[in-house]
This record gives structure tokens, sequence and C-alpha cells, in this order.
């Protein structure tokens, strides 16, 4: 199952922009807390798949993004995102080189700390946020993976 | 993951640098943001624009349900609208009935403060604006709004309903604003309880349909049924509008405060449709610093001492040593878990 289309920044900008709308889309309270970060998981996507045609640029812009649609301190969403973008960008061979089962720890590993990144300045900015439905999502976004992962590489895989 | 093959991609020119070096870059940049969005504000006007941006696309995702509702409302039948109009007309009928007083009363409040005349009403204007149908931040409860800058709306501008208090502005757009609401573990309001006038603070849980009250003692004077009243305290809230009604109170023997939880008045589960109102700042019900809360914020960290503590306050002028804000951060054993 190699790829064939090399240029998939294109393709890239639009699951990034597809995840955004799935992140920001109107849903019951329960629902809205089960949701996983689905933006941050197209983000780590391609950071492992494609580490050099996104990288720490993507993983930026699409923090920033999220400041703004979550009415977040700006730069808060965009450094918890880097960190895990480096991460993931670091270690790609090694993560995509997993089976799904390990592939999905790793993945609820960087969700944590992505949330953790989150909480700590939620903390340090004065908006302190404890309630432990925050780190649902986290779960949530592990269990989505392989399901998360089989769906965007249609996007780039010609079938 | 399978589909990608090693190496790939071309590196693209320009990203000759190592992701390690680029990564400390990146992170240096968000934490600069932060520190000036935070700690300066000097990016007010760069969130302006970007909330500006934001909102094209918010109002895109709100509009399946927007049409839903729409939808709703044009095949509505001719039943329900007759029903409506039967439960709307026995409304209005009962509010007459309240309101024939009103003017008498008012009259006679006035004479008793030693007025000549009645005092005029608190609520200058009011706009009727619509909830965006749109994701901020699942664990809090905020609510974006389609009225901006360009209404007229401001930073900390009281947000109600027809039934009662529902929260604040927190930042506005041009085109748009986020609404705190008052259940939200960030948002506290200064209330007094309307039966004994005793004056505590109502944080939000994070549940959809309740506040806490964890600022009484255990042998305070509150019972189920008790109304909530904004006390006019904090300087964003106008004294006298209806918050929530008391619906639990647990003496617990190991806390030395009493749990109280209350069940807000304003719709805030279901609301499409909220009021953004202007208050008379010179009314002696308005919110406590007579001014804009927007200029108080600045106004605040300085000893100015029209804001320190006064002697014998007439009704509404007590110290106004609490923040503009009235969402304040809230000690988050007692705002996050009530009982």
């Amino acid at each position: 199952m190699n790829v064939r289309h090399l240029e998939p920044r294109g393709r890239m900008l639009l699951t990034a922009f597809v995840g955004l709308i799935l992140t920001i889309l109107p849903l019951p309270q329960w629902l809205a807390i089960l949701r996983p970060a689905f933006l941050v998981l197209t983000v780590l996507y391609w950071s492992i798949g494609a580490p050099r045609a996104g990288g720490l640029a993507l993983g930026f812009a699409s923090g920033l993004t999220l400041d703004v649609f979550r009415g977040a301190v700006l730069g808060q969403h965009a450094l918890a995102l880097t960190t895990i973008t480096y991460v993931a960008v670091r270690e790609h061979q090694k993560i995509r080189s997993k089976p799904a089962p390990q592939q999905m720890l790793i993945v609820l590993a960087l969700l944590i700390v992505y949330e953790f990144i989150l909480f700590a300045i939620d903390g340090w900015s004065g908006h302190p946020m404890t309630s432990p439905l925050r780190w649902v999502h986290a779960a949530t976004g592990a269990l989505v993976w392989p399901l998360a992962t089989a769906l965007l590489e249609r996007t780039h895989t010609p079938r | 993951m399978p589909g990608f093959a090693a190496g790939a991609y071309r590196p693209s020119p320009g990203r000759g640098t190592s992701p390690g070096f680029r990564f400390t870059l990146y992170a240096i940049l968000a934490v600069l943001l932060m520190f000036i969005d935070q700690r300066r504000g000097w990016l007010t006007d760069v969130r302006y624009v970007l909330n500006g941006a934001a909102y094209p696309l918010q109002l895109a995702v709100s509009s399946p349900s927007e049409a839903w509702r729409w939808l709703q409302a044009t095949f509505a039948t001719r039943a329900a609208l007759e029903a409506e109009n039967a439960q709307l007309v026995s409304e209005q009928r009962a509010l007459e009935m309240r309101s024939q007083r009103f003017e008498a009363l008012a009259r006679e409040n006035g004479e008793l403060r030693g007025l000549r005349d009645a005092l005029p009403a608190v609520a200058d204007h009011w706009m009727v604006a619509e909830v965006v149908e749109v994701e901020l931040d699942s664990p809090r409860r905020r609510v974006l709004i389609d009225r901006g800058a360009r209404n007229g709306v401001f930073k900390n501008q009281v947000v109600m309903d027809a039934h009662g208090l529902l929260g604040q502005t927190m930042r506005v757009g041009p085109w748009s604003a986020e609404v705190i609401l008052i259940t939200d573990p960030e948002h506290a309001v200064p209330v007094e309880i309307e039966r004994t006038g005793v004056r505590t603070i109502a944080v939000g849980t994070g549940e959809s349909q309740a506040l806490a009250l964890p600022y009484l003692p255990a042998n305070a004077d509150v019972k189920p049924g008790d109304l909530l009243l904004t006390s006019g305290l904090g300087g964003v809230f106008p004294q006298g509008y209806p918050v929530a009604r008391i619906t639990e109170v647990r003496h617990d023997t190991v806390q030395p405060s009493a749990q109280i939880r209350a069940r807000p008045l304003g719709e805030l589960d279901r609301m499409h449709e909220v009021m953004l109102v202007w208050f008379k700042n010179d009314h002696p019900a308005a919110p406590t610093p007579t001014a804009t809360a927007a200029s108080v914020n600045k106004d605040l960290p300085s000893g100015d001492p029209a804001y320190q503590p006064q002697p014998v306050p007439p009704p509404p002028s007590k110290p106004a040593k609490s923040t503009a804000l009235a969402a304040k951060p809230t000690p988050p054993a007692q705002a996050g878990t009530g009982p």
C-alpha cells in the first residue's frame, strides 16, 4: 500500500479543515465531551505519515486556529500541538512501524501530554478548569485513531 | 501506519534546519504570544480581527441547525400556532395584571427613598441576539452570539433572557461575541437571597442547570425555594435581577459551609435568543462602579480612592473591591464539585 501521490499538501490542508469543522460542529453537551480532538488527530496523522510535508508548521498553524475558535489565550493550543507534533515528527518511523494497538497507546500518551499542557496553561493564565471531563477526549481520540487513519489514508491512496 | 513509505517525500527547500531547532523557535513564539496576549493585552486588536475572520466559518457550521429551526418554524401546524398564541395571550394577561400597580409602586418607592419622583427603570435599552450554534470549549459553558462590536456590544455586557440572568460577554468580535454563562465553572455572580438579604456569591458548576453557593456558613438562613437576585456588587450586573432558585441545602457535619445548589431561572440549556442589555450608569441599582465595566477594568489595579471601602453605603455603593470581572477564578474544589 505504497503512496503514489507525493504532494499531500493540498490534501493535508483539506483534511485539517475538515478536522476543524468536526471540532467546532455543535453537539449536545455529553457528546461534545466525548468528541475526539479531530484536528489534533489529523495533524498527528500527517506528522507521522508525512513529517516533511507539514511538520511543525502545520502543528503550529492548527494550534493557533484552535486558539481563535476556542477563545483561548493566543498560543496555548499552538504550544501544546507543536510539542506533540514535534514528538510525532521525531519518532515518526518508530510510531509508523508499530501495530495498531501500540499506536493507539502512543496516541493516547500524546493526547494526554497535549491536554496536560493546555491544563497547565489554563492554570497559569488564570482560567483554571479542573473538571475531569476535559481528559475524556484523549481516550476517545485514541479509540478512534485506527478508524481515523484508515479514513485519512483514503484521501491520498488511490483505490 | 502502512500508508507511507519512508522517504517518499522530497524535502522542501528552506527546510534544512533540524526539527529540534524549529520546535524551539515555534515554542518560543507560542510562549511570547501567550505572554503578550495575556499579560500585556497588546493583541486585543489582533484578536478582534481574528474573531471577525473566524465568524463566517462559525456561521456556516451553525447553519444546518439554523436551517432546521427555520424549517420547523415555517411548517409549524396551524394547531401548534394557535396553541402558542393562546399561551402567549394568557401569559401577557398575567403580566399585565402583575404590572398594573407597577407605576404606583415605583412612585411610592421613589418617595420612600426620599426622591421627588419615581426612578426610571435601570435597563436603558436592550437588543435581541441569536445564539450561533457552534462549539467553543466543551467542559466550559460558553456560547457565541451573532452581535458584536459593530452593534455596540461591549465587554462584560449583561446577557439575559425573559426569565433571568444568563451571563456576560467575554470577548467581543466585530460581528459576534463570546458569552460566558453563569454556569461556567469560572463564572461567579454576586447575589443576595431575596428573603433574607444575605449576600453571597453563586458560582457555576459546569453543569447546564446548576449553580453552587460555596461561601455560605453552615448556619446561614437559606432553604430550598429561596430566590437569588443579583446584588449589584462586582461591577457587572445591576441590582435586583433574578438569577436562580435554591434547589438543595445540605449540611455536612465535616464541612464548615453548607452545600447549597441552585437552579438558574434563565433557560440556559435551550436558549436560541438572548437579550443584551444596556443599563443606566447613574441609576442607584446600576452595577456598583458607575463606569462601564470596560473602563473599570483599566482603572481597577491602581489604589484609586473611589474604589476603596466607604463608610455607610447608600444601597448599591458598597466597596467595589472585587474585580470588575464578576467571573473570577474560583477555588476549583468548591466550584467544580458540588454535593
